[in-house]
């Protein structure tokens, strides 16, 4: 066990046993600052390092990746786990349940994240694209991913974590790139599975061991010295359907009035039609009546219905003149336009 | 005694050190090169695992073996129709060959280095023999713009906006210009992408203009629309008042005719008897509504009236 021990000593006293130079005054400080009852100390020191270096213990969210001197040799599941002691198997414990998050062009935590981009040139960089339209669009999103294959999440790539960004921001660009500004702001879901296809296709061509989750989109918008115009157009359509609405209003409010106007015209003609062929047919009638009697008795009866009328009439006139017949030239004497101005 | 014991821990240390500096792990991401004073010794080691070399002589040099990142200096670059773009690149490359690698660039750093020197020109070389639209657009994807139908305009546009090569074939380009010049030192490059595409400054001022101005196109044609729509609704309703107005008074003129008809074939079948007493009855009628206190009336005595004023009974 001795060497062991040495070596634990190097370790701790110099940091690692990659320097080697004063060794031999080493030992001989080591040999003078051994103590009576140490070597016990120091074994049990020993055990207790190696005791605790091969067991431990992983997660129920993660897996053990063992390597020994380097080498993938098995993935330990979650529990209490063996394996040989520290320089000879190593541990690297990776959470595959874990769902991870990246977000991009924004960011989260008490900010709203709709309108009020920071305004650090990174995060506003990360979301500003240009569509296929050539237009410049506003575009956050959030990639959440886990990882599937902690053998190729750990050795196949270095940062994978960096690989994941960079990839994100090609992926959504190479499928914003493909629409139009519109299509950017009313069809997030549709770019989302796009982005998330294109992203799974890159990661899975780079060994890169992860699985992406999802792909959120945060809100989508235009630059904002570009939004007021946006926000114009929006209200303009407003506008339109208000003009509109207006227009129909003005018709409802007069239509069915006229329509109702149209029904009392004709209904008033109806009733002038009523009101006509029953008088006629009482004016007939009355006629027919008289003129039966009439005709027993024609002189008398013509007679009796002249001097019936004048009866009635002369009393009603205003000035009556009476001329004889052979004084023809009294008249123009007559003023009969003075008499009248005067009694108006 | 004493001294033995320290000899036998003298050995094992010495036994030790041999042991250590001989011995050496390769982790699955890495790969190692021996040298012997600096001259590469057999096989480089690839798989992972322990491996033992002459202690002091021999010197173990590591690569990584996985995966590894280049991240391209963003620059402004024109493009065809020079628009200025401020273009952000990556790419991935693997250590393939690391002798080569050990002997042609050393380390990874100044790999970087020769990186930067043949991919950012392999981009810029390709991003200035294109136009603009090739390089955000992958593929001829019909887009979907507003929902306005203007006809002409969007003819216009697809013009405007279609591609033949498009940014997948162009980032495919430049991997294919630039993998066999890096080649040459033990490098694979895996992959080049366009991470970042933006207008630089001065351009994304105009193009905001221009985007604007689009906007508000849109949003006048809308506002007219609306008033044309009113205008039309408006139209209708004076229509149809006419229409309404003028069908009743059709209807009722019907009505009133087919009365006074009737009114009239009454009267004629009741008159026709007699014309002559009808005129008579309703003239004297008419008197007595004509007739009133404002009227003046000269009679002679030859009227049928007064005729038994002046005592004439000669016509009995």
């Amino acid at each position: 066990m001795n060497w062991d021990w040495d070596k634990l000593k190097q370790q701790q006293n110099t940091g690692g046993p990659k320097v080697p130079p004063d060794l031999n005054e080493l030992v001989k400080k080591l040999k003078g600052f051994k103590l009576p009852g140490g070597p016990i100390i120091i074994l049990i020191l020993v055990v207790l390092f190696f005791g605790s270096s091969i067991f431990y213990t992983v997660g129920v969210d993660e897996v053990g990746i063992i390597q020994r001197f380097g080498k993938y040799v098995r993935t330990s599941q979650p529990g209490l786990n063996f394996k040989l002691p520290a320089g000879i198997e190593k541990i690297t414990k990776v959470k595959i349940k874990r769902v991870y998050k990246e977000e991009f062009g924004f960011r989260s935590g008490g900010r709203d994240p709709r309108n009020h981009f920071p305004t650090g040139s990174e995060s506003i960089n990360a979301s500003l694209m240009l569509t296929g339209d050539l237009n410049v669009g506003l575009v956050p999103w959030i990639v959440q991913y886990r990882i599937k294959d902690p053998y190729r999440y750990l050795f196949k790539v270095r940062d994978t974590p960096k690989l994941l960004k960079d990839m994100s921001e090609a992926a959504m660009r190479l499928v914003v790139g493909d629409r139009s500004i519109n299509e950017v702001i009313t069809k997030r879901e549709e770019i989302a599975i796009e982005a998330r296809l294109v992203l799974q296709k890159e990661m899975d061509n780079a060994e890169a061991g992860i699985n992406i989750v999802t792909i959120e989109m945060k809100k989508t918008n235009v630059p904002e010295p570009v939004q007021p115009s946006f926000n114009a157009v929006n209200q303009a359509v407003q506008e339109k359907e208000q003009m509109i609405y207006k227009a129909k209003e003005d018709y409802n409010k007069a239509i069915p009035a006229a329509k109702g106007e149209a029904e009392r015209t004709i209904k008033a003609s109806e009733g002038y039609a009523l009101d006509r062929i029953n008088r006629a047919k009482g004016d007939a009638a009355r006629f027919t009546a008289l003129y039966a009697e009439y005709s027993k008795a024609k002189d008398v009866t013509k007679r009796r219905l002249y001097l019936e009328t004048l009866k009635e009439v002369l009393p009603k006139l205003g000035q009556k003149y009476i001329i004889d017949s052979e004084q023809k030239n009294l008249l123009p004497l007559l003023n009969l336009g003075k008499q009248n101005g005067a009694q108006k | 005694m004493k001294s033995k014991g320290i000899i036998t821990i003298i050995a094992a240390v010495a036994f030790f050190l041999v042991a250590f500096a001989s011995a050496y792990t390769v982790d699955e991401t890495e790969q190692v090169v021996v040298t012997q004073f600096g001259k590469v010794v057999g096989q480089p080691k690839i798989e992972p695992g322990l491996y033992f070399k002459i202690p002091f002589i021999q010197h173990a040099t590591y690569f990584p073996k996985n995966l590894l990142a280049w991240d391209g200096d963003p620059g402004q670059i024109p493009t065809k129709e020079k628009t200025y773009l401020w273009v952000d690149t990556f790419a991935r490359w693997k250590i393939v060959d690391p002798v080569k690698f050990f002997q042609t660039v050393n380390n990874t750093v100044s790999a970087l280095g020769r990186l930067d020197d043949i991919i950012d020109p392999a981009v810029r070389n390709f991003i200035t023999s294109y136009n603009l639209i090739e390089t955000v657009r992958t593929s001829n994807r019909e887009l979907e713009g507003l929902d306005i139908d203007d006809e002409n305009p969007r003819k216009n546009k697809r013009n405007l906006y279609s591609i033949n090569t498009g940014r997948e074939k162009i980032t495919e380009g430049i991997l294919e210009q630039a993998k066999p010049k890096v080649a040459k030192f033990g490098i694979d490059l895996v992959d080049v992408k366009l991470k970042r595409i933006n207008y630089v400054e001065e351009v994304r001022k105009s193009v905001y203009g221009r985007m604007i101005a689009e906007r508000s196109q849109i949003a006048e044609k809308f506002r007219s629309e609306g008033k044309g729509e009113a205008r039309k609704i408006l139209g209708e309703k004076e229509r149809d008042l006419k229409r309404i107005t003028s069908e009743a008074y059709k209807t009722a003129q019907i009505i009133k005719g087919k009365a006074d008809a009737t009114a009239t074939k009454l009267f004629a079948e009741a008159y026709g008897i007699d014309p002559k007493f009808y005129s008579f009855v309703k003239t004297l009628e008419v008197y007595n509504y004509a007739l009133d206190k404002n009227s003046s009336i000269v009679l002679s005595t030859d009227s049928e009236f007064f005729k038994y004023l002046k005592g004439d009974f000669s016509k009995d």
